[in-house]
């Protein structure tokens, strides 16, 4: 089942001779479970797609829906609960509040829905430990790697009953061990269930994605299908063989 | 991956026989590479009638034949290892090619021919990362093999992104657009 679906989507700016269009009559389906890489050069419309999908922007015309609702029909506020409960954003540049501890980050956007400091605390601990960053609960984010700091933001991104991840270029900053780890880390929520779009120019991340979709001057103009079993890659590098 | 010096660098270790040489070879390289065994014997006459390798003489008939590397065989190994490949002219590649003749052929889009290959190394590059997906599956000579097998095609798809860039602003801009080749600048080509 589809959890999260573009319609046609299509976003301008400006108007008349200085009207840009970044992205076209764009269609994306996401299933539960599924993560699906968006690739394209800079400029291709692969954040504006992000943006709207995760409701931060709203699309001049298509539709949005959301685990069967449409972002049309609902008002600011259902919107404003979607963002908190349903929806994880993971940033390049992270976004972690400096005066705030990695357990502390995570639990923020619990803490803002309602839940008590305790609730919210043990949540975050939680999802810390899943991730296997418990022993850098009480660190500040400067005493965090590049890495460790991204990694916080998907605990963050996940923490609760969030089932849909957006991230723009997650491993941007990161060294290739780090971004194969962030990699692992959101696969492993879709694991778990959730739905997840990581927009990137990296192949090496996309894939990881079970579906790649490929943007160029706002369209999608093409995606992979899926691949076959690996075991069949391993039977074709085992014919051509080493070499005498 | 050439056979005879990984052999080489196998009995580095200490003497070993042809059997032990298959599987060593086949662990050692992430099991992506099969050897029948066949090849290892003729490695080994190989590598005997060049002095590098020599054979102990089996004690009883029907005993397996045990060999051991020899100082020129060692000299080689390490003159292999230091060696860099010959990488100093640009390989004659069957893409590259590809993606220049679509230059020339008029009602095709080369950009559409650059999609067609970037999702084709995609897909295959989805194929070698789920292979290693699994961390409690696969040890580091694989992990080593893959990585190499991913950052090879990542960089053919990096190319592909960028001449896909440079055609599109040689587009827009006509002064930069020419594609015939320059006096003093042609490349020699590895055949």
């Amino acid at each position: 089942m589809s959890f999260l679906e573009l319609r046609r989507v299509s976003k301008s700016y400006g108007a008349g001779a200085a009207e840009v269009h970044a992205i076209q009559d764009v269609e994306l389906s996401v299933e539960c479970g599924a993560l699906v890489a968006v690739m394209g050069p800079s400029g291709s419309g692969k954040s504006t797609l992000l943006t709207i999908a995760g409701s931060l922007e709203e699309p001049t015309s298509g539709e949005v829906v959301i685990d069967g609702e449409s972002l049309q029909t609902m008002t600011r506020n259902d919107k404003s609960r979607l963002r908190r409960r349903t929806i994880g954003y993971v940033f390049q540049d992270f976004n972690l509040l400096a005066g705030l501890t990695a357990v502390e980050n995570v639990a923020l956007p619990l803490e803002l829905d309602g839940h008590s400091a305790k609730k919210a605390h043990a949540a975050g601990m939680g999802a810390l430990e899943e991730l296997g960053l418990a022993d850098r609960a009480t660190h500040y984010p400067d005493q965090l790697s590049g890495g460790e700091r991204q990694r916080i933001s998907i605990a963050r991104a996940v923490v609760g009953e969030r089932r849909l991840l957006l991230a723009d270029e997650p491993s941007g900053a990161l060294d290739s061990t780090n971004g194969e780890a962030v990699m692992r880390m959101i696969l492993g929520a879709c694991k778990q269930g959730v739905a997840a779009v990581v927009v990137t120019h990296d192949a090496q991340l996309a894939s990881w994605a079970d579906r790649v979709v490929f943007l160029r001057d706002g369209r999608v103009v093409d995606q992979t299908v899926p691949p076959p079993s690996p075991e069949a890659l391993l039977e074709e590098s085992s014919r051509s063989g080493p070499r005498q | 991956m050439s056979v005879r010096h990984a052999i080489l660098a196998l009995l580095s270790e200490g003497p070993k026989y042809g059997l032990q040489l298959q599987k060593e070879f086949e662990s050692s390289t992430g099991e992506v590479w099969p050897l029948n065994i066949g090849q290892v014997y003729t490695t080994l006459q190989r590598l005997e009638r060049d002095g590098l390798v020599e054979s102990d003489e089996a004690e009883n008939e029907g005993t397996q034949k045990g060999f051991h590397i020899t100082d020129a065989g060692s000299t080689e190994l390490s003159s292999w290892l230091n060696t860099p490949p010959d990488m100093t002219s640009p390989p004659r590649d069957e893409l590259v090619i590809k993606v220049l003749s679509a230059l020339r052929v008029p009602g095709v889009s080369v950009h559409d021919v650059i999609q067609v290959h970037r999702r084709y190394l995609i897909e295959l590059m989805q194929q070698w990362t789920r292979l290693k997906e699994d961390e409690a599956d696969f040890d580091l000579t694989f992990a080593l093999v893959v990585d190499a097998e991913l950052f090879r095609l990542d960089s053919v798809v990096r190319w592909l992104d960028t001449a896909d860039g440079r055609l599109k602003r040689a587009a827009s801009e006509p002064s930069v657009a020419s594609t015939g080749p320059r006096l003093g600048r042609r490349l020699v080509v590895r055949r």
